[in-house]
């Protein structure tokens, strides 16, 4: 009898854990895994002709990434993508800061505006910025203004196509990537941990540094990595405000895809990406493991 | 995944054997409606067809038209290139007519179902692409030049020199940002074919565009029209329907095809394999041709119409406009761009990624 019902019970709560846990698993297996799975098999194929390809299992399209041309792409990827990552960080920092100080009903404003923009297209967010920051664009209107009544004069600043409108761009559009990680682990940050601290006698500076910094570590680790990594894969960005050597490696792995029509290559290249950015994560994770031990 | 065991099979059979994964993605949700034998699917550019031409064929034909939009030839190619998701017309520009030709994507067309083909003028029907017209007819076609703004620019920089040898108009200039458009330019410039698939010459036209390329502004991925609308550059390397559409707004702009010769496009209707309504395309193709249909379609787009009778109601600023039709002269030096291999097409695109990364 009592076995009876254990047993009943262990069957109710595998078809709740089917349940809940299948659907998410399929969906995971057929939308994730399985189009990765894809992308690897291309990336060791041939294309036979214009639109066969041949699974030949070849390294042919790695020995080609390879090429210095290629490597140069990525790093200039890489270096966009880590600036973007640490500017939001320092930006993100004050303003984080802010938002926990401010009164409770004031803040659900500030997070609601902080989400406004997601509700806006990519794109259209990206020529909303290309009208700002244009030769005859808002921001370059309103220093002529202000120079003109300080009888100054002015030649617009050439704020975009290069780099820097690439990156500005970026921060743009990830800035609340990063603000939302951290603004949750500030936000159910113990105070009286803080308080223990200064009643011990820290100066603010110290708290931050032993008390508040170290704890919060893995939400700013989570902000980092929800930035550098669409950063690191963004396309439309450099593509819309970069200059003539805006090219990033995403851009050159659409190419392959659309006019160079050599998806292998492409795929090599996506999964050269993917392999470097887990690289990347993995030696993050050690090095912050070994400081803590 | 049992095609897994096998070593070699072509991308089509990796497909199904991978299920319905990459074929689900790439099919477009409105086809699903458009199903049976009075209905036509067509896969056109967008802003490429007379405000009312879709419901004047219905209410002659009775068939539905149902419309679906592509914005450039490689998303065209990539949807079909997996087997044909269930069009019955598309419109490729002329090189990618001939890729779909060899990669036998393509169904001839019925010569005897098209009757208004003789509407075509006899030029369009000789055409290196597509030899002897068998696949598929012209629909609209032009050139690409240099859009400029006048009261910035000394005459007519009726030249490629401006945009492609010379530091007059520093930070002023705005090219094209695909290969073939940008080393095509620099192989006119240089007095060489359109087509050069030669590997020497690509590559004095890749060190032409690094030399150049502190001149220039930006690679622009087809809005140099609106770079030079908002002063953005006075030169821009363009399409000419795209800077006829900124000189209606803006009478300080203009457009002229450089002497050296340039790139003349064709966007053609063919037939995929596969169509689920060949008849319905044939009907549709024809009409198309027809002298009204076509005469609308030129009066709201704006293009070159290839289609004499339809010319021939046209008024007369637009027969005689030379951003539509360049004179005889210019178009000699023009050429038609064909697809020039795979081998080349890798050699364009790698000296491009240097052109970017230099």
């Amino acid at each position: 009898m009592l076995s009876d019902r254990f047993r009943a019970k262990n069957e109710n709560s595998r078809k709740v854990f089917l349940v809940t846990f299948l659907p998410p698993t399929i969906w995971l297996i057929l939308f994730l895994f399985a189009p990765v799975l894809i992308i690897v098999v291309y990336s060791f194929s041939q294309k036979v002709g214009l639109i066969n390809i041949e699974v030949n299992w070849v390294m042919d399209n790695y020995w080609r990434a390879a090429d210095p041309l290629y490597l140069k792409i990525f790093a200039k990827s890489f270096y966009i993508a880590g600036t973007t990552t640490f500017l939001c960080l320092v930006i993100s920092f004050p303003v984080v800061l802010a938002i926990t100080k401010i009164r409770q009903n004031w803040k659900l404003i500030i997070l609601v505006l902080l989400m406004l923009p997601f509700w806006i297209n990519l794109l259209i967010r990206t020529y909303a910025l290309i009208a700002v920051l244009r030769t005859r664009g808002f921001l370059n209107s309103g220093f002529e203004w202000i120079a003109a009544h300080l009888g100054l004069r002015f030649e617009p600043v050439q704020f975009l196509y290069n780099d820097t409108a690439i990156i500005i761009g970026l921060v743009y559009i990830h800035l609340p990537f990063m603000i939302l990680p951290i603004y949750a682990g500030l936000e159910g940050f113990d105070e009286t941990l803080k308080q223990a601290a200064e009643d011990l006698g820290s100066s603010s500076m110290q708290v931050y540094r032993h008390i508040v910094f170290p704890l919060i570590r893995p939400s700013v680790f989570a902000g980092c990595m929800l930035v550098f990594i669409p950063a690191l894969g963004s396309y439309l960005t450099p593509e819309l405000l970069g200059g003539t050597d805006g090219q990033l490696i995403a851009n050159v792995i659409e190419r392959q895809f659309k006019h160079a029509n050599d998806w292998p290559f492409g795929a090599a290249l996506s999964m050269v990406l993917i392999y470097v950015t887990c690289g990347v994560i993995a030696v993050w994770l050690l090095v912050a493991k070994r400081k803590k031990s | 995944m049992t095609t897994f065991k096998n070593k070699r099979f072509s991308r089509r059979g990796f497909l199904a054997g991978t299920g319905m994964l990459a074929a689900g993605i790439s099919l477009p949700s409105s086809l699903l409606k458009a199903s049976g034998s009075s209905t036509l699917n067509f896969y056109n550019w967008d802003t490429y067809i007379g405000e009312t031409t879709l419901s004047d064929f219905k209410s002659s034909s009775g068939i539905d038209v149902k419309m679906d939009l592509f914005s450039d030839n490689d998303e065209l190619f990539g949807k079909l290139r997996a087997g044909n998701p269930g069009y019955d017309l598309i419109v490729p520009s002329s090189d990618f007519v001939e890729r779909m030709i060899i990669a036998d994507m393509l169904s001839p067309l019925d010569n005897n179902a098209i009757p208004n083909r003789v509407n075509v003028e006899p030029t369009f029907l000789e055409v290196g692409f597509d030899p002897g017209r068998r696949y598929s007819l012209p629909y609209m076609w032009g050139t690409m030049g240099i859009g400029y703004r006048k009261s910035k620019v000394d005459g007519t920089p009726d030249s490629w020199k401006w945009l492609l040898d010379s530091s007059k108009y520093r930070g002023k200039i705005a090219l094209l940002s695909e290969a073939g458009d940008v080393l095509g330019a620099a192989f006119k410039y240089m007095g060489h074919p359109l087509n050069t698939t030669d590997p020497k010459i690509i590559t004095q036209a890749e060190q032409l565009l690094i030399k150049q390329k502190p001149n220039i502004k930006v690679f622009a991925p087809d809005n140099g029209q609106d770079l030079l609308l908002s002063g953005e550059v006075d030169l821009a390397m363009e399409w000419n329907g795209d800077i006829l559409q900124v000189m209606e707004e803006d009478p300080d702009i203009s457009y002229v095809v450089p002497k050296e010769g340039s790139v003349v496009w064709e966007d053609a209707l063919a037939i995929p394999k596969g169509a689920p309504n060949p008849k319905n395309a044939h009907k549709f193709i024809n009409f198309l041709l027809g002298a009204e249909a076509g005469a609308a379609i030129a009066e709201f787009i704006q293009y070159a119409t290839p289609n004499v009778a339809a010319k021939k109601l046209m008024p007369e600023e637009y027969k005689n406009n030379p951003a539509i039709f360049p004179s005889d002269t210019t178009l000699k030096s023009c050429e038609a761009s064909i697809y020039k291999g795979e081998e080349a097409v890798r050699l364009y695109d790698e000296a491009w990624t240097r052109v970017l990364a230099a």
